[in-house]
C-alpha cells in the first residue's frame, strides 16, 4: 500500500508538471489576448516529433533545445500571420482558427511520421534505474523529466516576477492599451509570448515523448484535459495553473491505480450489486475505469459553480 | 405572384429530393444521397446553436450519437416484442432522446454564453464519450449495438430493406425538418435567439432572459441532432461508440462553418459538399482530410460567411444586373489562383506520395499525367507555382475587392432609384 502510494505520488507529482509545461502558455496566452489556443497540445505533439527526428541525426540531447526553438518560432509565424488576420473577425473566428489549425497539423504528422507511433527512445545517458524501492524501479528519465520541470517552473516564475520582459508581460495582461501608449510594441509582445508558450509546449513534448508514447493521436488526448487545467486553475493565473495541474495530475494517476467500484464498497456493508441490477454497469464500474471522466466532471463543476476558477479574478 | 417567389426554392427542393434517385440511380449514389440527408439535418441543427444563437458547441455530436443509440435499442425492442410500430415514426424516438440529453446538458451549459459554454460543450462531450466506455449495456462496447430496420411493422407492403425505400424516408424526413427549422428561424423566438446572437446585453433590457432564450434554442437543436442520429442508426443499422465522440462534432462544426453558418442555405451546402468531398475524394487521394482542414482554415481566414456566404454576395449584383462588371476582375485573378491551387495539390500529393507510399517507388500520377515524384524539376515547378501564384494573387486581390464594392455599389443605387 505504501509503495503504491509512494509511486502513484512521485507519477502524479510528474504528470502534474508536464501538464503545467502546457497549461502555463495556454493560460498566458489566453490572458493576454483571449485565445484559448485550441491547437496548443499539437504543438507539444510537434515538439515530441521534432525531438524524435532531431534523436535519430544527432541524439536527444540536441533535440531538447533544437525542437522548442524550431516549434517556438513556428507558433511566432502563426500568431503573425494566422491569428492576427482573424482577429478581426472576433474571438469565435480565432478559437475556430486553432481547432482548424489543431486538425492540420494532426493530418500532417500523420502523413510525415505515419499513424503508428513512433520509437522515440530514452537517451542512453539516462537509460538506468534511479532507486529502487519495495521491489520496484524507478527509472532515471522519469526524475530527470521531474527535474527539467521544476527547472522550467522556477525559471518562468523568475522571468515574469523578477524581470523587466516579465512586468511587461504582466502589464500587457491586464492594461494592453497603456502598456501600448508607454510605447511598448504590444503586437510584439502578443508574437512572443504566443512563441515562447508554444515552445514550452514543444519542451514538455520532448521531455514526455521517450516516457509517453509520442503518436498522432497523443495532441488530441492531452488537449481537452489541459482546458480543464486552465479552467479550473484560473484563466491567467500561473498560481492557479500549478495547484490544478498537480491536483489534476495526481488525482487522475491515484484513480487509475484503484480497482475498487461501487459494488464492492456497499458489497462491504452488505448490499450485493451484479451486473444485472437496476443501473447495472454504474455499480460495476472500477474507480479507474472512471479515471478518465474526474476532469471533465471537474470542468463541468468549475464552470458551473465558480467560473472564476480556484485562483482566477475574472469570469471565464 | 412575388408573393409566392419564397416558396420556390422548397419547390425546387422537393422535385430534386424525388428527382435525384432517378437520375443516379447506383447503388454508391443512393448511399451517398441518404448520406446528405442526415447530415444536412445535422448540420442545420447545429447550425441553430452556431449561427442563429451564436453558441460554438464542441459537443454536439453527443445528441446525435444519442439519438442514434436509443434508436437502435428502441429497433431491437420493436423486433424483441413484435409491437406495431412503423419504422418512420423511430427517427422521433431519436429526436425524443436527444431532447432529454438536452434538457438535461442544455440546463447546466447554457446558463453561460461565449467560450465558457464552448468549454462546457466540450467537457459534456468528453464525459459522455468516456462514459461509453463504462457504460458497455447501453453503448455497445467496441462491437457498438446492432439491429435491423427490416422487422418492424410494415405499412403498405414497404420492407425498407432496399436502400431506395431508405433514401425515400431520409429524404422525407430530411425536407421536414428543414422545413421546420427554417419556420423556427422565421418564429419570434429564433428572432430572439439572432438578438441573443449579436446584444446579449439589449436583449436582457429588452426583457428576455438570454439564459432561457439560449436554453430553447440548444433543446431544439438537440431534438433534430437527435433524428439526424436516428436516421443514421436507420441507414447503418449499427452504431458504435465513437458517434458520441469528438470527431463527430468536430466534423459537423466543419460542415456547417464551410458551408456558411450566417444563411440558412450554408450548412445545406457545406454537408452536401463534406459528403461529396468524403466519398468521392477519398477515392482519389490518400490526403483528402487535410484539404478538408486546409480549405476550413482558408474559410475562417479569408471567407467566414462560409461558400453559400460568398455566392449569396452576389445575388443582388445579378438581381441588378451588374454581375458582369466583376467578372473581368474575377479572370484577372483565375490564373494566380488556380496556379496556387495546383502548386498546393501538388505539393500536398507529391508529398503524400514520397511519405506515405514510399515503399510504391517515385514513379506516380495525378489525373493521367505520369512524373516521377523525387525529380527536382517537380519540386521546382511546385515552388514556381506556389510562389508565382502566391505573389500575383497577394497583388490583385485588391483590385477584385474594388470592382465588387464598385458593382455592389451601382446595384444598390439601381434599386434605390427604382
Amino acid at each position: 500500500m505504501l509503495e503504491l502510494i509512494l509511486f502513484s505520488s512521485l507519477n502524479g507529482l510528474l504528470y502534474g508538471l508536464l501538464l503545467f509545461l502546457l497549461a502555463s502558455g495556454l493560460t498566458l496566452i489566453f490572458s493576454m489576448m483571449g485565445v484559448l489556443n485550441f491547437a496548443h497540445a499539437s504543438f507539444y505533439m510537434l515538439g515530441a516529433y521534432f525531438g524524435y527526428q532531431i534523436s535519430l541525426a544527432v541524439g536527444y540531447w540536441p533535440g531538447l533545445v533544437l525542437a522548442p526553438l524550431l516549434v517556438g518560432g513556428i507558433g511566432a509565424l502563426v500568431e503573425r500571420y494566422g491569428l492576427r488576420t482573424v482577429h478581426k473577425h472576433g474571438h469565435v473566428a480565432e478559437l475556430l482558427f486553432t481547432f482548424g489549425l489543431a486538425y492540420i497539423v494532426e493530418e500532417l504528422v500523420q502523413m510525415v511520421w505515419g499513424k503508428v507511433p513512433v520509437d522515440y527512445r530514452v537517451p542512453q545517458l539516462l537509460n538506468f534505474s534511479a532507486f529502487t524501492l519495495f521491489s520496484t524501479t524507478y527509472p532515471a528519465f522519469r526524475m530527470f523529466m521531474l527535474l527539467m520541470s521544476v527547472v522550467v517552473f522556477i525559471g518562468l516564475l523568475l522571468l515574469l516576477t523578477k524581470t523587466r520582459v516579465g512586468l511587461v508581460i504582466r502589464a500587457a495582461l491586464s492594461h494592453p492599451n497603456m502598456v501600448g501608449a508607454l510605447g511598448h510594441n504590444v503586437p510584439m509582445v502578443f508574437m512572443m509570448v504566443f512563441g515562447v508558450g508554444c515552445a514550452l509546449a514543444a519542451l514538455a513534448g520532448v521531455i514526455a515523448g521517450p516516457a509517453l508514447v509520442t503518436q498522432p493521436a497523443m495532441a488530441a488526448s492531452l488537449g481537452p484535459i489541459l482546458f480543464v487545467v486552465v479552467v479550473v486553475g484560473g484563466l491567467g493565473s500561473l498560481p492557479g495553473a500549478l495547484i490544478a495541474s498537480l491536483g489534476i495530475g495526481l488525482i487522475q494517476t491515484f484513480a487509475v491505480a484503484l480497482n475498487v467500484s461501487l459494488a464492492d464498497v456497499l458489497g462491504h456493508i452488505g448490499i450485493t450489486l451484479t451486473r444485472d441490477s437496476i443501473g447495472g454497469d454504474l455499480w460495476m464500474a472500477t474507480v479507474a475505469q472512471v479515471a478518465p471522466i474526474i476532469p471533465y466532471m471537474l470542468l463541468v463543476l468549475v464552470l458551473i459553480f465558480r467560473p472564476k476558477g480556484l485562483m482566477g479574478d475574472r469570469d471565464t | 405572384m412575388n408573393r409566392n417567389l419564397h416558396l420556390l426554392p422548397w419547390v425546387g427542393a422537393v422535385v430534386a429530393v424525388i428527382g435525384l434517385p432517378h437520375v443516379f440511380s447506383s447503388g454508391a449514389a443512393l448511399t451517398m444521397m441518404s448520406l446528405m440527408g442526415f447530415a444536412i439535418i445535422f448540420a442545420l441543427s447545429f447550425n441553430m446553436l452556431l449561427g442563429q444563437t451564436g453558441m460554438l458547441s464542441f459537443g454536439h455530436a453527443v445528441y446525435y450519437g444519442l439519438g442514434g443509440f436509443m434508436t437502435a435499442h428502441a429497433l431491437n425492442a420493436i423486433a424483441a416484442g413484435k409491437w406495431p410500430i412503423p419504422l418512420p415514426v423511430l427517427p422521433l424516438v431519436g429526436g425524443l432522446t436527444g431532447l432529454t440529453f438536452a434538457l438535461i446538458f442544455g440546463w447546466v451549459s447554457t446558463k453561460r454564453a461565449g467560450t465558457a459554454f464552448s468549454m462546457i460543450s466540450l467537457g459534456i462531450g468528453e464525459l459522455v464519450a468516456a462514459c461509453s466506455l463504462i457504460l458497455r449495456g447501453f453503448f455497445g462496447g467496441e462491437g457498438g449495438i446492432s439491429a435491423s430496420r427490416t422487422s418492424t411493422l410494415r405499412l403498405f407492403g414497404i420492407s425498407f430493406g432496399p436502400q431506395i425505400q431508405v433514401y425515400y424516408l431520409i429524404a422525407a424526413w430530411c425536407l421536414l425538418c428543414m422545413a421546420a427549422m427554417y419556420a423556427f428561424t422565421r418564429t419570434p423566438l429564433g428572432r430572439m435567439c439572432n438578438a441573443v446572437r449579436d446584444n446579449p446585453e439589449r436583449a436582457e433590457f429588452v426583457g428576455y432572459s438570454t439564459q432561457m432564450v439560449r436554453f430553447i434554442a440548444f433543446c431544439v437543436a438537440g431534438f433534430f441532432a437527435g433524428v439526424a442520429g436516428g436516421l443514421a442508426a436507420i441507414h447503418y443499422e449499427i452504431v458504435t461508440a465513437s458517434v458520441v465522440g469528438a470527431v463527430p462534432s468536430g466534423y459537423v462544426l466543419l460542415m456547417a462553418y464551410i458551408g456558411g453558418v450566417a444563411f440558412f442555405i450554408g450548412p445545406i451546402i457545406g454537408a452536401v459538399l463534406m459528403t461529396l468531398l468524403q466519398i468521392s475524394l477519398s477515392d482519389y487521394t490518400g490526403a483528402w482530410q487535410l484539404y478538408v482542414g486546409v480549405m476550413f482554415v482558408l474559410v475562417v481566414m479569408y471567407a467566414p460567411w462560409g461558400l453559400g456566404g460568398l455566392l449569396l454576395m452576389h445575388q443582388p449584383l445579378l438581381a441588378a444586373g451588374t454581375l458582369r462588371r466583376v467578372l473581368p476582375a474575377y479572370a484577372l485573378v483565375a490564373l494566380p489562383s488556380a496556379m496556387l491551387f495546383v502548386g498546393g495539390v501538388l505539393l500536398v500529393e507529391t508529398s503524400h506520395h514520397l511519405l506515405v507510399k514510399a515503399a510504391e517507388g517515385p514513379a506516380m500520377r495525378i489525373l493521367g499525367v505520369e512524373y516521377a515524384a523525387n525529380s527536382p524539376l517537380v519540386w521546382v515547378a511546385i515552388a514556381v507555382l506556389m510562389v508565382v501564384g502566391g505573389l500575383l494573387l497577394k497583388r490583385l486581390a485588391p483590385r477584385v475587392s474594388e470592382a465588387f464594392h464598385a458593382a455592389r455599389q451601382e446595384a444598390l443605387g439601381r434599386r434605390a432609384a427604382a
